[in-house]
């Protein structure tokens, strides 16, 4: 930075070009769980958790690389992989001018994110869905990200860590969605294998096709307070069994109660409790000591 | 037992009833209509290799459902022997919509596996209408482990509307139960031969579906999500099905072409619930020749070509970066 630089205000900065956080969607946020209204600043600076009532709002793929990874040494796998519509699919729209719209939308290209980097310096690969992209559905992208990351994990013994948010597989690549299902589980064998640790991290929601694959597989399963997490969803449920679904059916505290997730940790505590889990199962020391 | 018309096959139902009319009156009448009756027979047996012909995707999903339609325990029935059924996952319960057990195909040792659905209410209900709960699929790894242990090839069957959507389903991990056969059979040591025989429903027929060699009947599907269900997302109707089992994808012969199942077991004409004897036949060479092409190949060969495939599902683009 040079003196000059040094020199000029916070504010008159921030309206560098280029920069995005000018005041873009208002200075006030009301929580979506508890009704407190909060000064967006605030809730940024805690990670988006509600600082009254720790409800977690979504963020973006992005932000949880920026959150989790140290700024430095990171490097993007698998953003050369893009989509094509393999069906020429059209419902109300057609896939490949949605695939267009998601992309502005969501400043991403796909919805699943891959990133070498570390935690705490415990080098890892991370990759994490972008729910914003198609509703963070699975479709080839997806699946061969996902193995990329994989395989970069493998050549360089590496743990592989996924953050899983996806409203499961996506209809409009028909069944070589389904085999993405396959295809991600597969690829894990072959970290297994190297003895190689798999976190699964599920965040809201994790459904369908992603809950039922690669993401209960991790050697280690955390989950973020409150997620929906389940293979079917809730709508479909009430209406096969018509009953009234139980209170708190499917969100990451039931799972915890029943059995099928290890943790449930804060998004404020992630980065930490990753790097501890890590180097417990590396058989390494603890960061810092 | 008397065929169960679809609404596409309404011209096949009318003339077949017509003929059924004409056997009646011959039994007391002194004049025979034999000839005609079996010109009559000619011209039904023409009429449905025709519609057959040019059924569409949704007419073929209307066949893959159809009540009459062959299902795991008739395949056991007709060309296994031995079959001794094994039940249970060891850990809730034994569930009715996945059977299973030791067979002998051909006088050779197998372990087959298959969703199975029901014919009558009573038993559409003991079988859940073929969906799975957790323990199905979790009864279903148990026995591939147990092929695995004693070197038995793995033949599983599929035909299932989807894995069962409920509450205790959920709480006993459906997804994980899933999941996990995916992981478990990419590396299973045994052969595994899949056929698909009626519904291809989503990640509860995948489940048992990962194999060396995947098949489908001519008019079987498998798919992503049932028509009924993209439509109402994608069209927010289901009145859409016909359109959305166009889009997905599928039948047979399109995934065929899409390069992600190997071969088409060809159906009697008019489909296999018109003549089980002869699907049945169909099927046991199906079988045989797909446990040839893999019988004699190592165990590691065959796992890294079984892995090759799992890795090379999906299409893409690759773009340099800028």
């Amino acid at each position: 930075m040079s003196w000059l630089q040094k020199l000029l205000p916070p504010k008159i900065k921030s309206r560098e070009p280029g920069s995005k956080s000018a005041v873009p969607e208002g200075l006030w946020h009301k929580c979506s769980a508890c009704g407190s209204v909060l000064y967006r600043t605030d809730l940024e600076n805690n990670l988006d958790v509600c600082p009254k009532c720790s409800y977690h709002n979504r963020i973006s793929a992005r932000r949880r690389v920026d959150l989790l990874l140290d700024a430095e040494g990171r490097f993007e796998i698998g953003a050369e992989v893009q989509a094509v519509d393999i069906l020429k699919f059209k419902a109300a729209k057609r896939y490949s001018e949605q695939l267009e719209n998601f992309k502005k939308s969501s400043d991403e290209d796909e919805a699943l994110v891959v990133v070498q980097g570390a935690i705490q310096t415990v080098p890892v690969v991370l990759a994490v869905f972008e729910y914003g992209f198609v509703n963070g559905s699975m479709g080839s992208v997806v699946g061969e990200r996902f193995v990329r990351g994989v395989k970069n994990a493998l050549e360089n013994n590496l743990p592989f860590i996924c953050i899983a948010a996806s409203g499961g597989a996506r209809m409009q690549e028909g069944l070589n969605s389904l085999m993405q299902m396959a295809k991600t589980s597969a690829i894990l064998t072959k970290l297994a294998d190297q003895r190689l640790p798999f976190i699964s991290i599920l965040v809201d929601p994790t459904m369908g096709g992603v809950s039922a694959s690669f993401a209960f597989l991790g050697d280690v399963v955390l989950a973020e307070p409150g997620a929906l997490i389940g293979f079917a969803g809730p709508r479909v449920i009430e209406q096969t069994v018509r009953e009234t679904l139980p209170e708190g059916f499917q969100r990451s505290e039931f799972l915890l109660e029943k059995g099928a997730i290890d943790r449930i940790v804060d998004r404020r505590d992630m980065r930490q409790q990753l790097a501890q889990l890590l180097t417990l199962l590396q058989k390494q020391a603890a960061v810092g000591a | 037992m008397k065929t169960t018309f679809l609404d596409f096959e309404q011209p096949i139902a009318e003339l077949e009833n017509k003929i059924e009319e004409l056997r009646y009156v011959q039994d007391d009448s002194a004049v025979d209509i034999s000839v005609e009756i079996g010109h009559l027979e000619k011209k039904s047996q023409e009429l449905t290799k025709s519609i057959y012909a040019k059924l569409t995707p949704w007419q073929i999903s209307q066949v893959a459902r159809h009540p009459q339609r062959p299902y795991t325990l008739d395949y056991l029935a007709a060309i296994f022997t031995d079959f001794e059924e094994l039940h249970g996952d060891r850990a809730f319960a034994d569930d009715h919509a996945i059977v299973g057990g030791l067979a002998r195909f051909n006088g050779q040792s197998v372990m087959v596996i298959g969703h199975q659905k029901g014919r009558d209410t009573k038993e559409k209900i003991h079988r859940n209408f073929g969906m799975p709960r957790p323990e199905g699929y979790r009864k279903a790894l148990r026995l591939m482990k147990l092929a695995e242990k004693f070197g038995l090839p793995v033949l599983t069957f599929v035909d299932t509307p989807g894995a069962y959507p409920g509450i205790g389903a959920e709480e006993r991990g459906q997804s994980e139960a899933i999941g996990r056969n995916l992981f478990e059979m990419a590396k299973l040591r045994v052969p595994v031969i899949t056929t698909v025989i009626g519904e291809g429903g989503s990640g509860g027929a995948l489940a048992i579906a990962i194999g060396d060699v995947v098949q489908m009947l001519q008019y079987s599907t498998y798919s992503v999500i049932s028509p009924e269900g993209c439509a109402s997302i994608l069209w927010k109707t289901a009145e859409k099905a016909p359109d959305a089992a166009e889009a997905l994808g599928i039948t047979a012969s399109r995934l065929k072409t899409l390069g992600l199942i190997d071969k088409i077991v060809t159906e009697p004409v008019g489909g296999a619930h018109r003549n089980h004897a002869q699907m049945m036949q169909a099927m046991k060479k199906a079988i045989s020749d797909a446990l040839k092409s893999v019988s004699d190949k190592p165990v590691d060969a065959l796992l890294d070509t079984r892995f090759e495939r799992l890795m090379g599902y999906g299409q893409f683009k690759e773009v340099p970066i800028q």
